[in-house]
């Protein structure tokens, strides 16, 4: 195994608003082999699509990157600094080169009035040297590759003549066309109903094994995460608060937040459990909490400690990572 | 049984397509012939994907969806009626009895007023109180009831999260005192924790009260977790119903297998168990002869295809519309 295809370091975000500079994403760091799974869980205004959307430079005008927030992406032996890349020709890299990304709409995400075949060949022309005829053969190939039938005729069709499902296969096989290396796959399911997201899934992760490639899959269903991921990073409020493989963060969860969206979830298995609700409300990211920044909710808060400091990341000896000051002070009773 | 509040007896709703001058009209079948018993106090789940006519069937319940077919009766200790031919003042009686929790809390309340005017609106359109300090007492009541205190009432919708605003739409849809609640869909947009805060505040809620809840949900593991009852539709029909332990626990219908088997397993060990389903929902307009489920169905034979399966008991209160629920396991 050689290094890793791109590695995260430091990674701090704000955005200039009317009413300040709103921290969206705080000092998070984590790197992505080649073929691996890497899950980014958190609830809504977590900051994981922002962090996702920085990978490929994808945030708003008013976005600033802290001076020493870092992006490696390592392709073909070649480490690119995605932060500082900034004209167009320089993104095609990180703009469906070697980075794809799939969202939660498949129907916002294709032009309603181009047909899904002229918008696939489109980017293909963009990104290699084929022909129009060589481009539409590969995407009516990959149309048929992610199962959906009679691929030469829905070439020619509008994303409103594609259901849900067949709509997310076929943001998918465009997404892959051009063999990325790292597809940031955002919500992908979370929009499709469970007999078309157990489809998607089992696809997708054929396809990993196929291509060889990398996934960020971001979601807020952890279900999904523990058939999909290789390992899991949990994200709350900006900061990266637990990161570990898909066992050890669903299995043995070090941090109070990740315990607390495990007991929130309802579970098939046992129907007597009790739903054990995160207290409170996720605070405004206007009014970051001091130390902790999951203090205010804890359930197993320790007092001033979590209040005034923030806690540093500890790592054990399996490499499960946990920003939590339980951690260093010893297992809660 | 007595004790049947609200019941659909052969009901179909269906909708005329318009735009075709030869020919038959098109229909959009989105309920057809369906039977349905809930009990006072119940909380009756009702699962289904989406264009599987779920959100159609509430709302015929509530007499805002056209019925075609067969008739809705609710009954309660007061009164009797026919939704079918339900107008005038007894519609209005009706509207204070059955409510509505909608899915989006962001879309349901007016972003012009004020959390106390929403909760408050009811009441002064269906003239349930007399003066205004008796509005203001009883907005306090119910909205202490849904954790939310005086300062939460003087001010506006965006003021909240998405956790807040349901608990506003909860508790405006309590004000009239209603004893029937069909909340659509209402947990599935907010967060895992804040579901469950929902959940909880919705069983206790209806554990104080007794209002029976219609819960219509496409989570089989929400339903599980909150109803006692849940029936299961595919494509404008309703396969398969009984009491949520003995549904889960001896499951009939091959849909209903399905659509358990696709829920991702929280353990990252467990190897999915493919039942996997082929394909996608059928459209409603023109629906699969025989059993609406047969072009999906890993076990379909020649009978499916032609002979629509009967409504039958199979144990006491399991319903099941298979031919062969009892030879697939």
């Amino acid at each position: 195994m050689t290094g890793p295809l791109i590695s995260v370091e430091n990674l701090t975000l704000r955005f200039k608003t009317d009413e300040g500079l709103v921290t969206a994403v705080n000092d998070v760091s984590f790197e992505i082999a080649p073929g691996e799974v890497l899950g980014l869980v958190g609830e809504s205004g977590s900051g994981k699509s922002v962090v996702a959307k920085s990978l490929m430079m994808l945030n708003a005008e008013n976005a600033v990157y802290d001076d020493d927030s870092r992006i490696t992406l390592n392709v073909d032996d070649r480490d690119y600094d995605v932060l500082s890349l900034k004209r167009p020709d320089e993104q095609k890299i990180i703009h469906g080169g070697a980075i794809s990304m799939i969202f939660q709409e498949p129907m916002a995400s294709f032009a309603p009035a181009i047909t899904i075949g002229d918008q696939m060949v489109e980017q293909l022309l963009i990104h290699s040297e084929m022909t129009r005829t060589e481009a539409r053969e590969i995407s009516v190939e990959m149309l048929a590759r992610v199962g959906i039938p009679e691929p030469a005729q829905r070439f020619g069709q509008y994303a409103f003549e594609f259901s849900g499902g067949m709509r997310q296969r076929a943001m998918i096989a465009m997404a892959l066309s051009t063999k990325p290396k790292l597809l940031i796959a955002d919500e992908p399911t979370t929009a499709l109903d469970v007999t078309i997201q157990a489809q998607v899934i089992e696809l997708m992760k054929d396809l990993v094994e196929e291509f060889h490639m990398s996934i960020l899959f971001i979601t807020h269903d952890l279900g999904v995460i523990a058939q999909t991921a290789d390992r899991v990073a949990v994200m709350y409020l900006g900061n990266l608060v637990e990161t570990g493989t898909v066992r050890q963060v669903i299995n043995s969860p070090a941090h109070p937040y990740t315990r607390g969206l495990l007991n929130s979830l309802p579970k098939l298995g046992d129907l007597d459990a009790p739903l054990t609700p995160v207290p409170g409300d996720i605070p405004s990211p206007l009014d970051r909490p001091s130390g902790c920044v999951f203090h205010t909710r804890c359930p197993e808060f320790i007092g001033d400690v979590c209040k005034q400091k923030i806690p540093a990341t500890t790592v054990d000896s399996a490499s499960h990572e946990v920003a939590c000051h339980l951690a260093t002070q010893g297992e809660p009773a | 049984m007595s004790d049947v509040l609200i019941a659909a007896r052969d009901l179909s709703v269906h909708f005329p397509l318009r735009g075709f001058l030869l020919g038959e009209r098109p229909v959009v079948r989105a309920c057809e012939g369906i039977n349905l018993e809930i009990e006072k106090g119940h909380f009756f789940g009702l699962v289904g994907e989406s264009g599987s006519g779920k959100t159609t069937l509430g709302r015929a319940m509530l007499k805002a969806a056209p019925i075609s077919h067969g008739e809705v009766v609710y009954s309660d200790s007061e009164v009797t009626y026919d939704l079918g031919s339900l107008k005038g003042p007894e519609l209005k009686d009706y509207r204070k009895r059955a409510q509505l929790i909608f899915q989006d809390p962001y879309a349901a309340l007016s972003p012009r007023m004020t959390v106390r005017d929403i909760i408050a609106e009811p009441l002064e359109v269906m003239g349930l109180t007399s003066s205004r300090d008796e509005t203001d007492q009883r907005v306090r009541e119910i909205a202490a009831k849904c954790r939310l205190n005086l300062e939460h009432l003087r001010r506006f919708p965006h003021a909240f999260s998405g956790g807040q605003r349901q608990r506003i739409s909860i508790a405006r849809a309590l004000v009239s005192d209603p004893k029937f609640i069909v909340a659509d869909e209402s947990v599935a947009a907010l967060d895992v924790s804040i579901q469950a805060d929902v959940l909880n505040l919705l069983n206790k809620i209806q554990e104080e009260s007794g209002i029976t809840f219609l819960f219509i949900s496409h989570d089989l593991s929400v339903i599980a977790h909150t109803c006692d009852f849940v029936a299961v539709m595919y494509l404008g029909q309703i396969v398969e119903s009984a009491p949520t332990r003995k549904l889960f626990a001896e499951t009939a219908h091959p849909y209903t297998k399905a659509l358990l088997s696709a829920i991702p397993s929280l353990d990252p060990d467990a190897q999915s168990k493919a039942q996997k389903l082929e394909g996608e929902i059928p459209s409603p307009i023109n629906p699969p002869p025989g059993c609406r489920f047969n072009t999906r169905c890993p076990h379909a034979r020649d009978r499916c295809r032609s002979e629509v399966p009967e409504w039958r008991e199979m144990s006491s209160g399991h319903h099941v519309a298979c031919h062969f629920a009892e030879e697939i396991d």
